[in-house]
This record gives structure tokens, C-alpha cells and sequence, in this order.
């Protein structure tokens, strides 16, 4: 069953309420896991999976015909399973599996468990660009017209290997790519500026020849005409890069902004809190 | 003492270049990637009959390994070529993450392993890859002996599904096994019965082997010579069987002690059968430059340091054969 994408704007917004409301519980349950970037990411991902995407929830691994979307940075899998349960590749009841013993839903995501969905390992950071330049290549060969999205953290391209697939994908002319660099400016030890300032990401970009679009990742309306807007440059020759600005811990107003909610889970007072904060749209797994 | 002569030599990566156009021509989904090494690798015929299925990634080896893993997604099969040194080492976190852990049907291509390298030394003479890929779940590791043997286990892994790791050399040696051969993952091939010791050898070591057997028969010994061309799954069966008879082992490798064959067939025999072994193997140093023959001597891999490992197992065999009627 190929997902229909006519959800409006704001049935995407209550959509990612609930995404909110599931990272923020998956965190708490195991007291691990990384809520600041996911939060920030779930617009994006919900925009993906229920209006941007053509994807089929039944699931093979090789997603001929369809658009396939690889997470680069797999930190964030929580925001990624919820939206692959929410969108019906799994139950949601499996979420409170998360980072638990003899679970699909690993600390990072995995082919390993054959979770549906998943179609490539990630976690240790700079792999997935090349993944997914991989993937649009196959498309390519086989004459699929099909889209291949990945998503990389901007502390990510600290990685050599990006830019080792940064200069492959014009250079070959990888142009059924939309790549995402979310642009929150945080990382592990602090911001981006002070870790190893990551400079004009537009000019870099453009200078090795990507087609580079910039959208406010947390305003879905703009981030849902900019993502389209991307899909028309497709087949022109270049890949795309989308630099999609967000705020790490996004919806939750204590986890906005700062570096320290990479990677923490929320105690019971502050889960509370959050939650008071996230209103469920859909229903709680 | 079977006897194996040859009339022509030739490098084993040129086996490779052949069974890559093969299996090319077989299955339209099997997709070739270099990293700036095509002459190396013989991957010429294979990009002239089919370039629309060749990638030229450039000299970036950690991109290659990310998009061939990306590239089984839709079906296709790719090989990637390049040093056994850059396909190993130098990407061993991508094949980790992307290609072993996440299952991909990646076959990873590795020339010039090994000292016989020669001139470039030690930097580009990788003496670990065996033991690094064997150490990843799932990865089937396979290092032949001659050209066709090569060409057959090219052929063959393109028919497997899963990562494998093939790892093959640059210098000519003779070719002693069968064109027309059968090539079969994971079964080992009994190059000589014997009765007096087994000498378990891979790559281009079994050559030596055979030389060394040679050797050995004009000294009254019986030396059972086994190809163990694929390391990872271990022919265990081949192994114990083997041992059952002799009662004591060499194994023969173009690698580090520590980490490669010896060690695998080491580890089966104290779990099932401990008996007296010793290791033909480099002795956990890098290499250097220098003619091929000349490192393999050096280093302590040429037939002549097989017939000395075997006699000292013989010997240890024989004192503990008296032990025994001594208690």
C-alpha cells in the first residue's frame, strides 16, 4: 500500500505533536537516548514520511519505486521510530521497546533486527551521504525515478567522509539526491562555533556543486514548500543540499537551544513538564 | 607425492579482472567501483564491455565502501577494488557499520595483500586484513592461490548473498589448479593425501606448500597438503578429519601470526583436538621493500620454512608419542 501524502499543514503539525510526545516518553522510559536533536528533526521527518515521500509501509528492502530516506546521524532514532511506527511500518505499542533488552528498536538504528523501515545501519557519524548516493546510483541504473533524502547532523560534517562524498555526488552527477544538514549548531561538547566552527555552509556547498536551498526546519509550512520546491530541481544535474535550521530539543522549552539535552533523558518532574507542554494529537503508544 | 607442475604463470588480481567479466556477463546486476586503481585491479575488460555499470569513485576508499553498501538497495552487486590495505584497514569502520553489521551484499575485492607487494613496502603491504575482516560477523573471508582459482571464487561470490571479503596479490605465481574448477565457499581442497603431518595453506602460500611436500617425500615424509582458501567459514570438518589422521599441524599464510589462519585452525583444534602446531606466517612485524621472493624469504614464508615447521611438529609429535607409552 503506497502512503498517500494529502495531510495539510496543520494535520502535519498535531502529527508531530505526538512524534514530540513519543520521543520525550521513549527517552524517559529508558533514561537514555538523544531527545535534543530529535525533537528538533521531527518536523522534517513527519513532513518526509506523511506529505513529501512516496514510500510503501509494507516494506522491502530494496524500495524500488519508492522514495527512500536514510538517517546519517542515527543519534536521533527516536524521532525516526516514531515516525516510521506513526506512519505503519510497526505498532506504536513497540516504541516502549526502545533501547531495551531484545528490542527492534536498538540505541541506533539497524538493519540487524530487521526492523521495517530501516534500510541501513547508522550511528557512527559521516556514512550515510554515501549511502545514499549509493542508493540514487542503483536508481539510476535501473531507470527508477524515484528520490533518495538523507539527514546529517551539521557537528557530522566534521567528517572527513562527507566530504568525500560532497565532491562524488556533483562531480557524477547524483541529481535524484535531496540531502538535509540540520543546522542546530550544537553539538556533543557545545556549539559548533566553539567545537570546530563549521564556517559558510552555503558557500561550501556551493562551491562543490550542490544546488543548495535554506528553509526554517521548524516552521512546517515553509519547510513543506521548500522540500517540494526541492523535489522540482531534481534531474538537473546537480544533487541537492538543503541547510534546514532548527532548534536542538525543539517544542520542549527547557531542552531548547542548548548542547545539554544531546544526549539526556528527562527525570520524572521534567517529563512531566515536557509533556505538559506537547498535546497528544493522536494517541499515546 | 602428487605431482603439480605448470606451464604458465600469472598474477592472481588477473584472475580477478577475468571472473569479474564473467560474472558480469552472467547477472546484470553485478556493478564494479574503483578507487583510482583500475589498471591494478584488471578491472579494464569488465568497464569496456559494461561501463555503464562501472563507478570511478576517485581516491576517497571510505566513500566507496558507504556507496557500494548504498547501491545494494534496488539489487545491485557491487565490487569494490582496490589495495587489500585501502579496502581494509583504512575503511574498516564503513565496512563495519554499513556493510558487515548492516548485511549488504558487498563483495570487497583486495589486490596486492600481503608481502609479495614487494617495492612499496611496508606501508602499502597489509599483513592484519584477514584477521580484521574475520573478526566481523557475518563476513566471508577468502584468499585463493592461483589465477583460477581466483577467476572461480569471483565467479562464485557474485552467486553468494552476503558481504565477503577476497583477497588476492600482485605478483605472477604459477597456475597449478584446474581452469574448469568448481569453486566452492567455504569447502577446503585436499591438494595432496598424506599420512605423516598436515600442512593447511592459503593464498600464495600453497604453492610453497607444494614445494615443501615435495621436499618433505624425499625425506620419507608424507605431508598431507590442504588449500584452506577460505578462511572464514573454516572448513572444520576438513580440518579435524585431517588432524585425526597426522596427529600434528602447519599452517601456511601471507599474513601476521596473530589474527589469521593459523589462529583460526589453532582455535578449532584446542576446542576439538589439541596436537602439536606450528605457524608459517610473518612474525607480527610490518613488512619492508624488496623483490618478493626476497621478503618471503626474509620473512620466513617460502617452502623452505615449511619443511622446517613441519619437521619440528613431526618431532614434537614423536616425543609425545612417547610420553604417552611412558605413562
Amino acid at each position: 500500500m503506497n502512503i498517500t501524502n494529502n495531510y495539510s499543514i496543520a494535520e502535519l503539525e498535531n502529527i508531530a505533536g505526538q512524534v514530540r510526545r513519543d520521543i520525550v516518553r521513549m527517552v524517559h522510559g529508558c533514561q537514555s537516548g538523544h531527545p535534543g536533536g530529535s525533537l528538533g528533526c521531527t518536523d522534517f521527518l513527519v513532513a518526509l514520511y506523511f506529505r513529501i515521500m512516496k514510500h510503501d509501509a509494507s516494506f522491502n528492502m530494496n524500495g524500488n519505486g519508492e522514495d527512500l530516506f536514510f538517517l546519517s546521524n542515527g543519534h536521533i532514532s527516536p524521532v525516526f521510530y516514531s515516525v516510521l511506527a506513526r506512519s505503519g511500518y510497526f505498532d506504536v505499542s513497540e516504541l516502549a521497546t526502545f533501547r531495551k533488552l531484545n528490542s527492534r528498536l536498538q540505541g541506533h538504528p539497524t538493519t540487524h533486527e530487521h526492523l521495517p523501515g530501516v534500510r541501513m545501519s547508522s550511528g557512527s557519524l559521516g556514512q550515510g551521504l554515501s549511502v545514499a548516493i549509493g542508493a540514487a546510483l542503483t536508481k539510476k541504473r535501473l531507470g527508477d525515478n524515484s528520490l533518495v533524502f538523507s539527514l546529517h547532523g551539521d557537528g557530522e560534517l566534521q567528517e572527513g567522509q562527507i566530504w568525500e562524498a560532497a565532491l562524488f555526488a556533483p562531480a557524477k552527477k547524483v541529481d535524484n539526491l535531496i540531502m538535509t544538514i540540520d543546522v542546530n549548531g550544537q553539538q556533543i561538547d557545545g556549539s559548533t562555533e566553539q567545537v570546530l566552527s563549521l564556517g559558510d555552509l552555503r558557500a561550501k556547498w556551493a562551491a562543490f556543486g550542490w544546488d543548495v536551498l535554506e528553509a526554517n526546519g521548524n516552521n512546517m509550512d515553509e519547510l513543506v514548500t521548500t522540500l517540494e520546491f526541492a523535489k522540482t530541481r531534481t534531474g538537473q544535474g546537480k544533487p541537492i543540499a538543503l541547510l534546514m535550521k532548527t532548534n536542538m530539543g525543539h517544542g520542549v522549552s527547557f531542552m531548547m537551544g542548548t548542547h545539554k539535552w544531546h544526549g539526556t533523558a528527562p527525570n520524572d518532574a521534567q517529563t512531566e513538564q515536557a509533556l505538559s507542554e506537547l498535546s497528544s494529537t493522536l494517541q499515546d503508544y | 607425492m602428487k605431482k603439480y607442475t605448470y606451464t604458465e604463470s600469472k598474477d592472481t588480481r588477473s584472475g580477478f579482472g577475468a571472473g569479474l567479466l564473467e560474472a558480469g556477463r552472467k547477472n546484470p546486476n553485478v556493478v564494479a567501483l574503483c578507487a583510482d586503481l583500475i589498471g591494478s585491479l584488471k578491472m579494464e575488460a569488465f568497464i569496456k564491455e559494461f561501463p555503464e555499470r562501472f563507478t570511478q569513485v576517485g581516491i576517497a576508499e571510505a566513500n566507496m565502501m558507504g556507496i557500494a553498501a548504498g547501491m545494494t538497495i534496488g539489487g545491485s552487486i557491487p565490487f569494490t577494488g582496490t589495495f587489500a590495505n585501502f579496502s581494509t584497514g583504512r575503511v574498516y569502520d564503513q565496512i563495519r557499520q554499513s556493510i558487515a553489521y548492516s548485511n549488504k551484499n558487498v563483495k570487497i575485492c583486495a589486490s596486492h595483500a600481503g608481502l609479495t607487494l614487494g617495492e612499496d613496502g611496508a606501508t602499502h603491504q597489509i599483513l592484519e586484513d584477514i584477521g580484521l575482516m574475520k573478526m566481523l560477523p557475518g563476513m566471508t573471508v577468502i584468499n585463493p592461490c592461483d589465477y583460477n582459482q581466483t577467476k572461480a571464487a569471483t565467479e562464485a561470490i557474485a552467486e553468494y548473498e552476503g558481504p565477503v571479503y577476497l583477497r588476492f596479490g600482485r605478483p605472477v605465481v604459477p597456475i597449478f589448479t584446474a581452469p574448469d574448477q568448481k569453486f566452492e565457499i567455504g569447502k577446503a581442497w585436499m591438494v595432496n593425501e598424506g599420512a605423516d603431518v598436515s600442512i593447511f595453506a592459503t593464498g600464495h602460500l600453497v604453492w610453497e606448500a607444494i614445494q615443501a611436500g615435495e621436499q618433505l617425500a624425499e625425506m620419507g615424509i608424507d605431508a598431507e597438503i590442504i588449500n584452506i582458501h577460505t578462511i572464514k567459514p573454516l572448513d572444520e570438518e576438513a580440518v579435524l578429519k585431517s588432524v585425526a589422521k597426522t596427529r600434528c599441524v602447519v599452517s601456511a599464510e601471507e599474513h601476521n601470526r596473530l589474527g589469521g589462519l593459523g589462529d583460526s585452525i589453532a582455535q578449532l583444534l584446542i576446542t576439538h583436538d589439541p596436537v602439536p602446531m606450528r605457524y608459517v606466517a610473518v612474525n607480527d612485524s610490518f613488512g619492508e621493500s624488496g623483490k618478493p621472493a626476497e621478503l618471503m624469504k626474509k620473512y620466513g614464508l617460502d617452502a623452505a620454512h615449511i619443511v622446517k615447521a613441519a619437521q619440528k611438529v613431526l618431532q614434537l609429535k614423536k616425543q609425545r608419542a612417547g610420553t604417552a607409552a611412558f605413562v
